[in-house]
């Protein structure tokens, strides 16, 4: 769900490194330090040894002193601590807050019970995704949702117009934007026995998807059973003023085991975990059902509609999509972003959106999107890299088995 | 190595972290390029592979495109790259010649040119055509001097 092409931008400009003068190319590219937005844990990152970058219009640990391999490792093994103040948290209220953002999003908000949310996407007229995000449901009168950091002017905007139109015909909703709060992320096995220390509530009654508003480390804070990297764990959104001392705590209660983590392990976690990055395998022009995602359009949404680009998704759920997003696994160098992928008589029959080498499976993993009769799991393929082609077989995810806390 | 616009971000960023990472070792007796590779020269025979500040700015090596045995190399090109968790970046030759082996063991084992960037992960040797070339590489001072202003300059 979260982030940009971070991976798309380093490899784009990687290869233009021999066509382009070298410093022209830093100074066009990047933005300078003053430009770009820090997070309150931006100092507490630096003096744990972060490795800050730019992403997103902020200055972000893309790993600390532990490699990235390593750090992905560790979140599966122990756990990982992420800093995301950078996504955008909000909350939607008033009795007309689920009615509204039903016309934006496909899932079945009414549907939910309090206290639980579910991956969404907000779409556009023609089908396609604008964004994708975690909605919740406080209660009927309150909606918390958190969206991507590259997308939050675009977010923003198209919620803003809509609702402005919403409420000229009568309807009753207002927005809050959460920059007075920052979202920490907690994942692996040990996240909820660690967290267990800082909280009163018992976490064991919190099931994956489930929000709580609840004090953690004595401050106020939403929580969410939720992730981006397939194993346990909760995102946090804790009034910012208290975000150092909750990271910290943390840390401190895992006696070492959680680390800090960056944007580089999260990146290795979310593909193993088989979810979309938007940027790269989500796009203004690939609709949920193409992406995998008709399990977010409520079986109610599928019946109504009632959304943006409702007609072209329902008929793509009816007669199929004409491109399916699959799973690799290839031989060679990892497959990257716009990657070709060729069958075996030579023709293109689709591209790959975001790959890299899993530091948990010790091989190459990648997604992409093929033609529809070419995405049945086991069909081969050759992917080029780099001029070379290289042999890949379409696989299903999630890569790394996911480890969401379920009632069983 | 073509790290630079990779390598600059991230030395830039080294530069606004409190706690630096440490110096990257630099050995005497080789000769260096500007692009982070380096050639130890014994007799007509060059190795060849990358410096330790380069694997340091890549991170994990996952991956290593070697050159065939026999293929042509011409100092400043590519012949091969090396691939990170993070990026690609070319590998260039410092001398012109023929490759006359490739470090196979790279193909089970890249995180080699990580844990023995001068030894074990050397990548190709070359029959060099024209020794004189060496005369436009760095020594070790001069490169060690190179690696400093370029982590300063961004």
């Amino acid at each position: 769900m979260r982030g940009g092409g971070l991976w798309q931008l380093g490899q784009s400009l990687t290869r233009r490194l021999a066509q382009t003068n070298k410093k022209v190319a830093t100074r066009r590219c990047f933005a300078s330090e003053a430009d770009l937005k820090k997070t309150v844990l931006y100092d507490f990152h630096v003096a744990n040894g972060a490795k800050m970058v730019p992403f997103a219009g902020w200055s972000m640990p893309i790993q600390y002193k532990d490699s990235i391999m390593d750090s992905t490792v560790n979140c599966r093994e122990n756990g990982s601590l992420f800093d995301v103040s950078h996504m955008c948290g909000l909350s939607l209220k008033g009795k007309d807050c689920i009615p509204f953002l039903e016309k934006l999003v496909v899932g079945d908000i009414a549907g939910l019970a309090p206290g639980t949310g579910t991956l969404s996407v907000f779409t556009n007229e023609k089908g396609g995704t604008i964004d994708d995000t975690v909605v919740t449901k406080v209660k009927d009168d309150h909606i918390y949702l958190v969206v991507n950091a590259g997308c939050r002017d675009k977010d923003l905007a198209h919620i803003e117009e809509h609702m402005k139109s919403f409420k000229s015909k009568g309807g009753d909703v207002s927005w809050h934007i959460h920059d007075e709060r920052s979202l920490l992320a907690l994942q692996g096995p040990l996240a909820a026995p660690v967290l267990q220390h800082l909280t009163k509530e018992d976490l064991r009654k919190i099931y994956f998807g489930e929000f709580r508003i609840l004090d953690i480390n004595g401050c106020p804070c939403y929580l969410t059973r939720t992730g981006y990297t397939g194993e346990d764990g909760f995102e946090i959104s804790v009034p910012s003023e208290y975000a150092v001392d909750l990271a910290k705590a943390i840390l401190e209660k895992s006696e070492g085991k959680v680390r800090l983590t960056g944007l580089g392990a999260r990146d290795s976690l979310r593909l193993e975990a088989g979810l979309c990055l938007y940027g790269n395998d989500l796009e203004q022009h690939i609709t949920p059902v193409e992406a995998g995602l008709t399990w977010a359009i409520g079986k109610r949404r599928r019946a109504e509609g009632g959304f943006l680009g409702a007609e072209v998704i329902l008929k793509q759920i009816a007669e199929g999509p004409p491109t399916r997003r699959v799973g690799f696994f290839s031989a060679g160098p990892p497959a990257r972003s716009h990657s070709e992928i060729k069958n075996k008589k030579g023709e293109t029959i689709g591209e790959i959106t975001s790959g890299g080498f899993s530091p948990c499976l010790k091989k190459n993993i990648a997604m992409g999107y093929v033609k529809s009769g070419n995405h049945k799991a086991g069909t081969k393929v050759n992917i080029l890299v780099r001029g070379k082609s290289y042999e890949g077989v379409v696989t299903k995810m999630p890569f790394v088995p996911t480890k969401y806390y379920k009632p069983s | 190595m073509a790290l630079r616009l990779l390598a600059s971000r991230a030395a830039s960023q080294l530069r606004l972290a409190v706690f630096p990472r440490g110096f990257a070792t630099v050995i005497n007796e080789l000769k260096y390029t500007d692009s982070h590779e380096w050639v130890k020269v014994e007799g007509n025979s060059a190795t060849i592979g990358i410096t330790d500040h380069a694997q340091d700015h890549l991170g994990d090596v996952v991956y290593v495109e070697l050159p065939e045995e026999g293929a042509t190399v011409t100092q400043g090109s590519a012949f091969g790259a090396v691939e990170s968790v993070k990026a690609t970046s070319d590998v260039n030759s410092p001398v012109s010649g023929k490759v006359t082996q490739v470090n196979s063991e790279l193909n089970n084992s890249p995180a080699l040119i990580n844990a023995s960037p001068y030894e074990n992960g050397w990548i190709i040797k070359v029959e060099m055509s024209n020794a004189g070339e060496l005369k436009s590489l760095m020594d070790a001072g001069q490169y060690t001097k190179f690696c400093e202003e370029e982590d300063a300059k961004h």
